[in-house]
C-alpha cells in the first residue's frame, strides 16, 4: 500500500484568480524550509497543468494531484 | 461606555473606513464610540499615480493629500506610527512609547516593497512602488537610448496590472518620442502565461505582438547580479539587461512583523475571507492588503472591502455576530497606451471576462484617479 504524504502547509487558492494559486504556492515556498510539503488548493482547471510545469522548471517536486470535491489539492515539496 | 476602535494605517483602506464609520455612527447618533486612525505621517500619497510619474507622465505633487484634510470631523487622527500590537492587552503601542488601548481594532497597514528580499536588487533594478524609487527610474529612463529594458516580476506584489500597464505605456511613450527603434522591451512573468488573470494574458499577447514587445514565462528572479547586468530565475536561465526595471516582492508592515501571535513570518495576517475578521480574534478585522486571503493587493479590493468590514464593525458594536460577507470582488483598469484602457472584474464565483480596450475606459481611469480622494470621504 502506497504511503500517504501528508502536507506541511495547506493554502486555500479557491476562487483566487488574481495573484491565482501558482502565484501563491510560489510566494509559500519562498518562506518555508527545504523538505517542507506545501499544498494547494484550486478550483482553476488550468491548476493541474501550471503548477507541474513550473514545479518541474523550478527543480521543486510534485507529490501529488488529488481531486477533492470541486477542487484540486496540488502537493509540491521544496528540493531547494 | 464609550467603546473605542482603533484603526492602524490611514492609507486607502484605512482612511475610506474611518470616514465611513463616523458617517454610520453620527446616522445611528451613536455618541458612544471613539474612532482613532493611527497614520504615519502628515502626507497622503494615491499609491497608483507612481506609474505616471516613472514615465514622466506627471509630477508627483499631483497625487499628494494632507491626510488631516482627508478626514471628516469625529475621526481622531494620530501620526505617531504603530509599533507593536499587543492582542492580549488589546493595546497598540505607538513609535513614542504611548499606549492606545482598543474594543476592537482594525489592521491597515498594507503591503511593502521590499528591495532587500532578492540579492542585488537594490543594486541592479529600478522600480516604482515608491516615490523615491519611481523618480529614480524616470531619470534613468530619461537618458536611456538603447539596448534591453528587462521587465521581471515579484511575488507577491501590489496592484497585480501595474507591471503590464508600465510595459504597455513604456512602449507608447518610446514611440510617441521616437526612441522606440532602439531599445528592445523584454517583459516577463512568474507563471506560464503573461498575467494570472486568462483574458488579460491573451489580451496581452495580442498587445505584444502588434506592439514588438518581447516576453518570457515561469521568470522568478532569485538574484541579481548589477555588475554583470544579469538577472538569475530560480528556473535556472539567465537574462541579461541594459536596464532591469524590477517589480520588488511584498511584506506585509513591520508592526505586523514585530508584534506576537499576529502575522504570518512575512507580515501577512490570518482573516476570514469572508467576514474579514482575524481568524482566532472577534476583536480584530483586517483590512486590504494586510490580509494574507488570496486575492490581489489592490485598492479595488480594499474599497469594496470597506462596505463589508464596516457592516461586521457596527454589528460586533452591539455585540452581534458578524454576518455580512465579502464576496473577493475587485475591479481594476487597465491603461493600454496613453489613449485607451479596458477593466476586468471577478470575485470569488465568477471569473474575469475580458472586455475591448477604449478610449472611453482610459477617461474612465484618468476620472478615477482625480474622484480618489472623494471615494475616501465616502462620497464613491
Amino acid at each position: 500500500m502506497a504511503e500517504t504524504i501528508h502536507a506541511d502547509k495547506t493554502i486555500d487558492a479557491r476562487g483566487s484568480y488574481c495573484p491565482g494559486p501558482l502565484m501563491e504556492l510560489i510566494k509559500t515556498l519562498k518562506q518555508v524550509p527545504v523538505g517542507t510539503v506545501v499544498e494547494v488548493w484550486s478550483s482553476d482547471a488550468g491548476s493541474k497543468r501550471d503548477i507541474p510545469q513550473w514545479a518541474e522548471r523550478a527543480k521543486q517536486e510534485l507529490v501529488y494531484i488529488r481531486d477533492e470535491d470541486g477542487y484540486a489539492a496540488i502537493g509540491v515539496r521544496k528540493v531547494k | 461606555m464609550t467603546q473605542r476602535i482603533v484603526i492602524v494605517g490611514a492609507g486607502s483602506g484605512g482612511t475610506m473606513l474611518a470616514n465611513n464609520l463616523v458617517k454610520a455612527l453620527r446616522e445611528q447618533q451613536r455618541d458612544d464610540v471613539e474612532v482613532v486612525l493611527v497614520g504615519n505621517g502628515e502626507d497622503h500619497l494615491y499609491q497608483p499615480g507612481l506609474l505616471y510619474v516613472a514615465l514622466d507622465l506627471e509630477l508627483p505633487a499631483h497625487f499628494h493629500r494632507r491626510q488631516r484634510r482627508l478626514l471628516l470631523p469625529g475621526v481622531h487622527l494620530t501620526n505617531i506610527p504603530a509599533a507593536r500590537i499587543d492582542r492580549k492587552e488589546q493595546g497598540v503601542q505607538l513609535a513614542d512609547g504611548s499606549h492606545l488601548a482598543y474594543d476592537y481594532l482594525v489592521i491597515a497597514t498594507g503591503s511593502h516593497p521590499d528591495l532587500d528580499e532578492i540579492s542585488g536588487f537594490r543594486q541592479g533594478a529600478y522600480s516604482f512602488y515608491t516615490e523615491p524609487e519611481a523618480l529614480r527610474l524616470r531619470d534613468a529612463l530619461r537618458d536611456f537610448r538603447q539596448g534591453r529594458i528587462l521587465i521581471t516580476i515579484g511575488i507577491p506584489h501590489k496592484c497585480p496590472v501595474a507591471p503590464l500597464e508600465f510595459t504597455l505605456l513604456l512602449d507608447d511613450v518610446l514611440r510617441r518620442q521616437e526612441r522606440r527603434k532602439e531599445i528592445e522591451i523584454l517583459y516577463t512573468y512568474p507563471i506560464a502565461r503573461l498575467h494570472s488573470l486568462e483574458p488579460v494574458a491573451q489580451w496581452a499577447q495580442e498587445q505584444f505582438e502588434q506592439r514588438d514587445i518581447h516576453s518570457e514565462i515561469f521568470v522568478n528572479m532569485e538574484e541579481i547580479d548589477a555588475n554583470e547586468q544579469v538577472v538569475h530565475t530560480m528556473e535556472g536561465i539567465d537574462y541579461s539587461y541594459d536596464l532591469l526595471v524590477g517589480i520588488p516582492p511584498h511584506k506585509g508592515a513591520a508592526v505586523i512583523r514585530n508584534s506576537p501571535d499576529l502575522g504570518d513570518p512575512d507580515g501577512w495576517v490570518p482573516t476570514d475571507r469572508k467576514t474579514l475578521q482575524m481568524k482566532g480574534d472577534e476583536h480584530i478585522f483586517v483590512l486590504g492588503d494586510a490580509t494574507d486571503l488570496p486575492i490581489s493587493k489592490a485598492g479595488s479590493t480594499t474599497h469594496y472591502e470597506v462596505a463589508v468590514l464596516l457592516g461586521n464593525l457596527l454589528r460586533a458594536l452591539d455585540g452581534s455576530r458578524a454576518t455580512q460577507t465579502y464576496n473577493g470582488k475587485a475591479f481594476c483598469f487597465i491603461e493600454a497606451d496613453e489613449a485607451q484602457a479596458t477593466y476586468i472584474t471577478f470575485d470569488y464565483d465568477h471569473p474575469p471576462q475580458p472586455v475591448a480596450a477604449s478610449p472611453l475606459l482610459h477617461w474612465f481611469k484618468a476620472a478615477y484617479n482625480e474622484t480618489y480622494w472623494l471615494s475616501l470621504r465616502g462620497v464613491l
